[in-house]
Protein backbone atom coordinates (compact mmCIF):
# COMPACT_ATOMS: atom_id res chain seq x y z
CA UNK A 1 0.00 0.00 0.00
CA UNK A 2 2.91 2.35 0.60
CA UNK A 3 6.68 2.62 0.58
CA UNK A 4 6.87 0.72 -2.68
CA UNK A 5 10.08 1.26 -4.58
CA UNK A 6 9.44 3.60 -7.49
CA UNK A 7 10.34 1.79 -10.69
CA UNK A 8 9.83 4.68 -13.11
CA UNK A 9 13.55 5.41 -13.41
CA UNK A 10 12.99 9.17 -13.32
CA UNK A 11 15.21 11.15 -10.99
CA UNK A 12 14.21 14.68 -10.05
CA UNK A 13 15.71 17.26 -7.72
CA UNK A 14 13.51 17.52 -4.61
CA UNK A 15 13.99 20.19 -1.97
CA UNK A 16 12.20 20.17 1.35
CA UNK A 17 12.00 23.64 2.88
CA UNK A 18 11.56 23.65 6.64
CA UNK A 19 10.37 27.00 7.94
CA UNK A 20 8.89 26.25 11.35
CA UNK A 21 10.08 25.46 14.87
CA UNK A 22 9.98 21.74 15.69
CA UNK A 23 7.21 21.24 18.25
CA UNK A 24 4.72 24.12 18.10
CA UNK A 25 3.06 22.64 15.01
CA UNK A 26 3.15 19.24 13.35
CA UNK A 27 4.76 20.44 10.11
CA UNK A 28 8.39 19.75 11.04
CA UNK A 29 7.75 16.20 12.15
CA UNK A 30 5.59 15.37 9.15
CA UNK A 31 8.09 16.97 6.75
CA UNK A 32 10.73 14.63 8.11
CA UNK A 33 8.38 11.67 7.60
CA UNK A 34 8.01 12.73 3.97
CA UNK A 35 11.78 12.90 3.50
CA UNK A 36 12.25 9.42 4.99
CA UNK A 37 9.48 7.87 2.87
CA UNK A 38 10.72 9.75 -0.19
CA UNK A 39 14.21 8.31 0.25
CA UNK A 40 12.93 4.97 -1.09
CA UNK A 41 12.25 6.65 -4.46
CA UNK A 42 15.94 7.26 -5.22
CA UNK A 43 15.57 10.97 -5.96
CA UNK A 44 18.11 13.79 -5.62
CA UNK A 45 17.09 15.22 -2.24
CA UNK A 46 18.06 18.44 -0.45
CA UNK A 47 16.70 19.99 2.71
CA UNK A 48 16.73 23.70 3.45
CA UNK A 49 16.18 25.16 6.92
CA UNK A 50 15.11 28.78 7.10
CA UNK A 51 13.39 31.09 9.60
CA UNK A 52 12.37 29.20 12.79
CA UNK A 53 13.03 25.98 10.86
CA UNK A 54 16.68 26.22 11.97
CA UNK A 55 15.53 25.30 15.49
CA UNK A 56 14.70 21.81 14.18
CA UNK A 57 18.43 21.09 14.03
CA UNK A 58 19.22 22.49 17.48
CA UNK A 59 21.18 20.19 19.77
CA UNK A 60 19.88 19.05 23.15
CA UNK A 61 16.17 19.24 22.52
CA UNK A 62 14.14 17.71 25.36
CA UNK A 63 10.57 17.69 24.07
CA UNK A 64 9.73 14.68 26.23
CA UNK A 65 8.88 17.20 28.95
CA UNK A 66 6.09 18.39 26.61
CA UNK A 67 5.04 14.81 25.85
CA UNK A 68 6.30 15.40 22.32
CA UNK A 69 8.45 12.97 20.40
CA UNK A 70 12.12 13.86 20.01
CA UNK A 71 12.36 13.33 16.26
CA UNK A 72 15.50 15.49 16.04
CA UNK A 73 17.56 12.30 16.44
CA UNK A 74 16.37 11.24 13.00
CA UNK A 75 18.30 14.10 11.39
CA UNK A 76 21.50 12.27 12.32
CA UNK A 77 20.24 9.19 10.47
CA UNK A 78 19.50 11.03 7.24
CA UNK A 79 22.94 10.17 5.88
CA UNK A 80 21.94 6.48 5.85
CA UNK A 81 19.03 7.42 3.63
CA UNK A 82 21.37 9.23 1.20
CA UNK A 83 19.99 12.58 2.26
CA UNK A 84 23.25 14.46 2.61
CA UNK A 85 22.52 17.93 1.31
CA UNK A 86 21.35 19.93 4.31
CA UNK A 87 21.31 23.68 3.73
CA UNK A 88 20.83 26.25 6.48
CA UNK A 89 20.27 29.92 5.82
CA UNK A 90 23.06 31.90 7.50
CA UNK A 91 20.93 34.90 8.47
CA UNK A 92 18.22 32.74 10.04
CA UNK A 93 20.83 31.25 12.37
CA UNK A 94 22.39 34.61 13.18
CA UNK A 95 19.06 36.30 13.89
CA UNK A 96 18.36 33.61 16.50
CA UNK A 97 21.76 33.82 18.16
CA UNK A 98 22.80 30.41 16.84
CA UNK A 99 25.80 29.16 14.94
CA UNK A 100 26.83 25.90 13.30
CA UNK A 101 28.17 24.45 16.55
CA UNK A 102 24.63 24.55 18.00
CA UNK A 103 23.41 22.13 15.34
CA UNK A 104 23.07 18.35 15.50
CA UNK A 105 24.47 17.65 12.05
CA UNK A 106 26.95 19.03 9.55
CA UNK A 107 25.25 21.51 7.26
CA UNK A 108 26.10 23.78 4.38
CA UNK A 109 25.42 27.44 5.13
CA UNK A 110 23.75 29.44 2.39
CA UNK A 111 23.33 33.21 2.39
CA UNK A 112 19.80 34.63 2.16
CA UNK A 113 20.69 36.25 -1.14
CA UNK A 114 21.49 32.81 -2.58
CA UNK A 115 18.39 30.94 -1.37
CA UNK A 116 16.28 31.82 -4.41
CA UNK A 117 19.00 30.48 -6.67
CA UNK A 118 19.10 27.20 -4.70
CA UNK A 119 15.31 26.80 -4.99
CA UNK A 120 15.43 27.69 -8.68
CA UNK A 121 17.72 24.69 -9.33
CA UNK A 122 15.07 22.22 -8.11
CA UNK A 123 12.32 20.31 -9.93
CA UNK A 124 10.02 19.77 -6.93
CA UNK A 125 9.74 22.18 -4.00
CA UNK A 126 7.92 21.06 -0.85
CA UNK A 127 7.58 23.73 1.79
CA UNK A 128 6.58 22.86 5.34
CA UNK B 1 0.34 20.26 -18.48
CA UNK B 2 0.05 17.58 -15.81
CA UNK B 3 -0.43 18.97 -12.32
CA UNK B 4 -0.32 17.42 -8.86
CA UNK B 5 -1.54 19.26 -5.78
CA UNK B 6 -0.63 19.09 -2.10
CA UNK B 7 -3.20 20.40 0.42
CA UNK B 8 -1.77 20.94 3.90
CA UNK B 9 -4.66 22.56 5.77
CA UNK B 10 -8.12 21.50 6.90
CA UNK B 11 -11.41 22.88 5.59
CA UNK B 12 -12.94 26.25 6.61
CA UNK B 13 -10.13 27.32 8.98
CA UNK B 14 -7.78 28.06 6.07
CA UNK B 15 -8.34 29.06 2.47
CA UNK B 16 -5.80 26.46 1.28
CA UNK B 17 -8.35 23.80 0.36
CA UNK B 18 -10.60 26.36 -1.40
CA UNK B 19 -7.70 27.76 -3.40
CA UNK B 20 -6.51 24.28 -4.33
CA UNK B 21 -10.01 23.34 -5.49
CA UNK B 22 -10.42 26.52 -7.52
CA UNK B 23 -7.01 26.00 -9.09
CA UNK B 24 -7.87 22.39 -9.98
CA UNK B 25 -11.18 23.40 -11.61
CA UNK B 26 -9.53 26.23 -13.56
CA UNK B 27 -6.70 23.97 -14.70
CA UNK B 28 -9.07 21.25 -15.91
CA UNK B 29 -11.30 23.81 -17.67
CA UNK B 30 -8.20 25.09 -19.46
CA UNK B 31 -7.44 21.63 -20.78
CA UNK B 32 -4.78 20.63 -18.27
CA UNK B 33 -4.72 17.43 -16.27
CA UNK B 34 -4.86 17.28 -12.47
CA UNK B 35 -3.58 13.81 -11.78
CA UNK B 36 -3.68 13.73 -8.00
CA UNK B 37 -4.49 15.82 -4.95
CA UNK B 38 -2.62 14.67 -1.85
CA UNK B 39 -4.00 15.76 1.54
CA UNK B 40 -1.51 15.95 4.39
CA UNK B 41 -1.44 17.26 8.00
CA UNK B 42 -4.92 18.67 8.89
CA UNK B 43 -5.64 18.57 5.15
CA UNK B 44 -6.97 15.02 5.57
CA UNK B 45 -10.04 16.49 7.31
CA UNK B 46 -11.20 17.70 3.89
CA UNK B 47 -12.22 14.09 3.22
CA UNK B 48 -14.65 13.69 6.13
CA UNK B 49 -18.25 12.97 5.10
CA UNK B 50 -19.45 13.97 8.58
CA UNK B 51 -19.21 17.70 7.92
CA UNK B 52 -22.42 19.74 7.73
CA UNK B 53 -21.65 23.37 6.92
CA UNK B 54 -24.55 25.90 6.94
CA UNK B 55 -26.66 25.77 3.79
CA UNK B 56 -25.49 29.14 2.53
CA UNK B 57 -21.83 28.09 2.76
CA UNK B 58 -19.83 26.01 0.29
CA UNK B 59 -19.57 22.29 1.04
CA UNK B 60 -15.85 21.69 0.73
CA UNK B 61 -15.88 17.89 0.97
CA UNK B 62 -18.74 17.47 -1.51
CA UNK B 63 -17.02 19.80 -3.95
CA UNK B 64 -13.90 17.60 -3.92
CA UNK B 65 -15.96 14.39 -4.22
CA UNK B 66 -17.85 15.82 -7.20
CA UNK B 67 -14.58 16.82 -8.87
CA UNK B 68 -13.26 13.28 -8.43
CA UNK B 69 -16.47 11.82 -9.93
CA UNK B 70 -16.55 14.22 -12.87
CA UNK B 71 -12.87 14.52 -13.73
CA UNK B 72 -11.28 11.39 -12.30
CA UNK B 73 -8.92 13.32 -10.04
CA UNK B 74 -7.24 10.94 -7.58
CA UNK B 75 -7.88 12.27 -4.04
CA UNK B 76 -5.44 10.72 -1.58
CA UNK B 77 -5.44 11.13 2.20
CA UNK B 78 -2.16 10.42 4.05
CA UNK B 79 -2.65 7.30 6.16
CA UNK B 80 -0.52 8.42 9.13
CA UNK B 81 -2.24 11.82 9.22
CA UNK B 82 -5.64 10.06 9.03
CA UNK B 83 -4.86 7.72 11.89
CA UNK B 84 -3.92 10.62 14.15
CA UNK B 85 -7.06 12.58 13.25
CA UNK B 86 -9.77 9.91 13.14
CA UNK B 87 -10.24 9.63 9.39
CA UNK B 88 -11.34 6.05 8.79
CA UNK B 89 -12.14 3.97 5.70
CA UNK B 90 -13.12 0.29 5.64
CA UNK B 91 -9.56 -0.95 5.73
CA UNK B 92 -8.56 1.32 8.61
CA UNK B 93 -11.73 0.45 10.52
CA UNK B 94 -10.92 -3.25 10.34
CA UNK B 95 -7.19 -2.81 10.97
CA UNK B 96 -7.58 -0.54 14.00
CA UNK B 97 -10.86 -2.01 15.28
CA UNK B 98 -12.99 1.12 14.99
CA UNK B 99 -16.76 1.09 14.61
CA UNK B 100 -17.28 3.81 12.01
CA UNK B 101 -16.21 5.02 8.58
CA UNK B 102 -16.03 8.68 7.57
CA UNK B 103 -13.93 8.87 4.40
CA UNK B 104 -16.11 10.41 1.69
CA UNK B 105 -16.66 9.09 -1.85
CA UNK B 106 -13.82 9.83 -4.21
CA UNK B 107 -11.17 9.90 -1.47
CA UNK B 108 -8.84 7.04 -0.64
CA UNK B 109 -6.30 6.54 2.14
CA UNK B 110 -2.73 5.72 1.16
CA UNK B 111 0.88 6.49 2.04
CA UNK B 112 3.28 9.37 1.57
CA UNK B 113 4.83 7.50 -1.33
CA UNK B 114 1.83 8.73 -3.33
CA UNK B 115 2.98 12.32 -2.76
CA UNK B 116 6.54 11.62 -3.88
CA UNK B 117 5.27 9.68 -6.90
CA UNK B 118 3.02 12.62 -7.81
CA UNK B 119 6.04 14.94 -7.60
CA UNK B 120 8.01 12.71 -9.93
CA UNK B 121 5.26 12.10 -12.48
CA UNK B 122 3.63 15.52 -12.68
CA UNK B 123 5.08 18.47 -14.58
CA UNK B 124 4.33 20.71 -11.59
CA UNK B 125 3.53 19.95 -7.94
CA UNK B 126 1.73 22.84 -6.25
CA UNK B 127 1.47 23.23 -2.47
CA UNK B 128 -1.52 24.94 -0.88
CA UNK B 129 -0.92 25.57 2.80
CA UNK B 130 -0.22 28.01 5.57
Amino acid sequence: MEDEEYAGGVQKKFIYINRRAPHGTVYAHEALETVLIGAAFDQDVSMLFIDDGVYQLKKEQRPDSLEMKNFSKAFKALEMYDVEKLFVETESLQERGLNESDLLVDVELVARAKVAELIDQQDVVLSF
Amino acid sequence: MKFAILVNEGPYQHQASDSAYQFAVAAIESGHEVARVFFYHDGVNNGSNLTTPPQDDRHIQKRWSALAAESGVDLVLCVAACQRRGMVDEGERDRNKKDAINVADGFRISGLGQLIEAGIEADRLLTFGD
